[in-house]
């Protein structure tokens, strides 16, 4: 018997199915604006999203992209349950992070447009959204690095004692890069105000996680290693995303230390605009697609009393937000080329020789 | 004045910045429990707590990491990377994440941090505890590169290096560690000034343009030139970003030879860059090819006599220039 696998086997894997939803989190103790809140998140995400594919389509946003439609209720979930000075740190998939934290969606836009009224005036991309003033400290496009620095930002909070989380993003993919280890295993030895959150969409990119990983859940079940407990949470659920956050982003605030927590979920798209993603089981992807966020929840807010009216007034604001981003962000002049040459430096230069 | 080691005044210039800056922090592996592994840190935790002077684990990674978020969010890090080499581990850290940061965010934040890392060769450690990568750094926009070759240059340019707003990597050089300087006492901090490079020895024959340990050898041989009648002008590089032109291309227009003498290997090392501007800015100055003398492009060897063959010596700097003087 071999233990490598013939070229018939090469890459099968069994498909992964979703957790039915579970009913009872609508009993969940969430305030009715904190739900309302959490749709409205969701639905700018999905909607800025679409949107966004759109525009690949025509030409418009330039470079590569990696949309979050399927998981906007684990960016939801945090992002409403993040206090206003928390740190969001998040992974190239960071559209929907910094949607979540506030950030208005035409400067998004136009720098996905490579705009200079994009977020960083065209100089960061898709990949690099920032915007501090909203607490998102940078989107980081090389898995692992950011776990690293989100734990700097945590240092501050407990060497200043402010109170600020740090909370980084990332995919199940980066469970296997040595900065994730050494970013954890850092974390819990100063027992760092930080939280990781590895959103589990199943795949690494192009590859099943379950064919280069030993384990069956690449975040939760790596938590033992660094003294942390395991937590798995139903990342397309956004009432049990927010209460699994609200403990954590508690729980760090108090000096209790970092958490891991594992969201799982599943991306409607390929990792990125090149990528169709037909590795994926069909069976798999019907299965998870029934599992969207966004009309399971929709129903559950008009299960708990919540007008249908209120909730399609949510989304067609929405629609006009996004319209109107578009229109700014497609308005936006080229950025000028000086700009080549600013802002290397602290003194807004970039000399380096007299 | 008073006699000071080199690596004394790594400790000196640590507790003044500890002292000046109640932001400051300095963290790496074994800097504060074991005083560092050069004992280049010890009395700091004694002095500053634990609070601010603190171990980190062996992931050079998350102690580089670490020390970009506390800059970003408002602590003045100090972090150490016990040998340059170990560089190699977090260079994701230094070359994509600290140096860009700033640049890709547009100007939102920066990052005011120090990597100060124990440089070159010298002690028979082998090919990944003794090289000079001083020019991997200098290749990376957005990087400052500081190496100090004297130990009142080491508190001075420390100093400017965190009082700086930009992220600066701090070549100490593991040879110079035991060497004693004469420092200035009792004159307030001792704070000096990054991209200056500084005439350690005037002439009027030949320039010599060096870094870090590799200037005292030049000071030696252009005391051997001297016996010679070579009257040889020493330049003490000090900072390669920014980096001093002017004191250098001012040399070359009075002496019109130039010479670099680099632990580097020879390929893109930093007396390439320096060679291609005196090249394009002061070609009319000069008399003859600049010469480059620096490490052959080979990994270091460990025994004392292949390293000490290796690198540049007083001997193969005085017996270049000697030569190259005679035709």
């Amino acid at each position: 018997m071999t233990t490598m696998p013939t070229y018939e086997e090469y890459g099968n894997h069994t498909p992964v199915f979703p957790q039915p939803v579970n009913r009872e989190n609508a009993q969940l103790p969430i305030p009715e604006d904190v739900r309302l809140k959490l749709f409205r998140v969701q639905h700018e995400i999905r909607q800025f999203e679409t949107r966004a594919y759109d525009m690949f389509l025509q030409g418009l946003v330039k470079g590569t992209s990696h949309l979050s439609l399927g998981q906007e209720a684990i960016a939801a979930g945090f992002g409403v349950a993040m206090r206003e000075d928390d740190w969001t740190f998040a992974t190239y998939r960071g559209h929907a992070h910094t949607l979540a934290r506030g950030v208005p969606m035409t400067p998004v836009l136009a720098e996905l447009l490579g705009r200079e009224n994009g977020l960083m005036s065209g100089k960061g991309g898709s990949m690099h959204l920032t915007s501090v003033e909203h607490g998102v400290m940078g989107s980081y496009a090389i898995i692992g690095a950011h776990l690293c620095v989100a734990n700097g930002a945590a240092w501050t909070s407990q060497f200043k004692e402010t109170g600020q989380v740090a909370v980084a993003f990332f995919g199940d993919g980066t469970t296997n890069i040595g900065a994730f280890h050494e970013a954890v295993n850092f974390a819990a030895v100063w027992n760092l105000p930080t939280v990781f959150v590895c959103e589990n969409n199943l795949y690494m990119e192009y590859t099943a996680i379950a064919d280069v990983s030993p384990v069956p859940n690449p975040g939760a079940d790596r938590a033992a290693a660094y003294g942390l407990p395991s937590i798995i949470v139903d990342g397309n659920d956004a009432d049990a995303v927010y209460t699994v956050a609200s403990e954590a982003l508690e729980k760090a605030r108090s000096g209790g230390g970092p958490s891991l927590i594992e969201a799982q979920t599943y991306r409607h798209h390929g990792h990125s605009r090149a990528d169709p993603g037909t590795y994926r089981p069909k069976e798999e992807v019907e299965a998870w697609n029934e599992r969207d966020p966004l009309p399971m929840y929709h129903q559950r807010l008009l299960e708990i009393g919540v007008g249908e009216d209120r909730l399609t007034a949510v989304v067609q604001e929405t629609a006009s937000a996004v319209d109107e981003a578009t229109e700014g962000a497609k308005n936006g002049a080229l950025p000028n080329l000086d700009s080549i040459y600013t802002d290397v430096w602290d003194d807004g230069g970039s000399q380096w020789r007299n | 004045m008073a006699e000071l080691t080199y690596r004394d005044a790594v400790s000196m210039g640590l507790a003044q910045e500890l002292t000046n800056d109640p932001d400051v922090v300095f963290f790496g592996e074994d800097v504060a429990g074991a005083g560092g592994v050069f004992k280049a840190t010890g009395g700091l935790l004694e002095a500053f707590g634990p609070k601010r002077v603190r171990d980190a684990p062996i992931s050079e990674q998350a102690i580089l990491g670490a020390a970009m978020g506390a800059a970003m969010t408002g602590l003045r890090p100090i972090a150490e990377i016990m040998f340059s080499d170990f560089l190699a581990v977090c260079w994701d850290m230094v070359a994509n994440e600290i140096a860009k940061t700033r640049y890709m965010a547009d100007g939102q934040m920066s990052l005011p941090l120090v990597i100060r890392t124990a440089n070159g060769a010298g002690s028979r450690f082998g090919a990944q505890h003794s090289q000079s990568v001083e020019n991997w750094a200098m290749s990376i926009p957005g990087l400052k590169v500081v190496a100090p070759s004297t130990a009142v240059d080491t508190i001075g340019l420390l100093a400017a290096a965190v009082r700086d707003p930009d992220p600066v990597i701090f070549f100490e050089h593991k040879s110079c560690y035991p060497m004693k300087f004469e420092v200035p006492t009792g004159g307030g901090d001792i704070v000096d000034e990054l991209g200056t490079a500084k005439v350690v020895r005037e002439g009027q024959d030949v320039t010599i343009v060096a870094l870090a340990f590799m200037v005292h050898k030049a000071l030696g041989a252009a005391e051997r030139l001297a016996e010679h009648g070579i009257d040889a002008e020493v330049i003490d590089v000090r900072s390669l970003v920014p980096l001093d032109t002017k004191t250098i291309l001012d040399s070359v227009a009075k002496t019109n030879r130039m010479f670099t003498v680099e632990e580097n290997p020879r390929l893109c090392g930093w007396g390439a860059e320096v060679s291609s501007i005196v090249g394009e800015d002061a070609f009319w100055d000069l008399d003859a090819p600049i010469i480059r003398i620096t490490t052959p492009h080979v990994p270091l060897p460990a025994a004392d006599s292949l390293e000490d063959a290796t690198i540049p010596s007083v001997d193969r700097v005085f017996e270049t220039v000697h030569k190259a003087m005679q035709q």
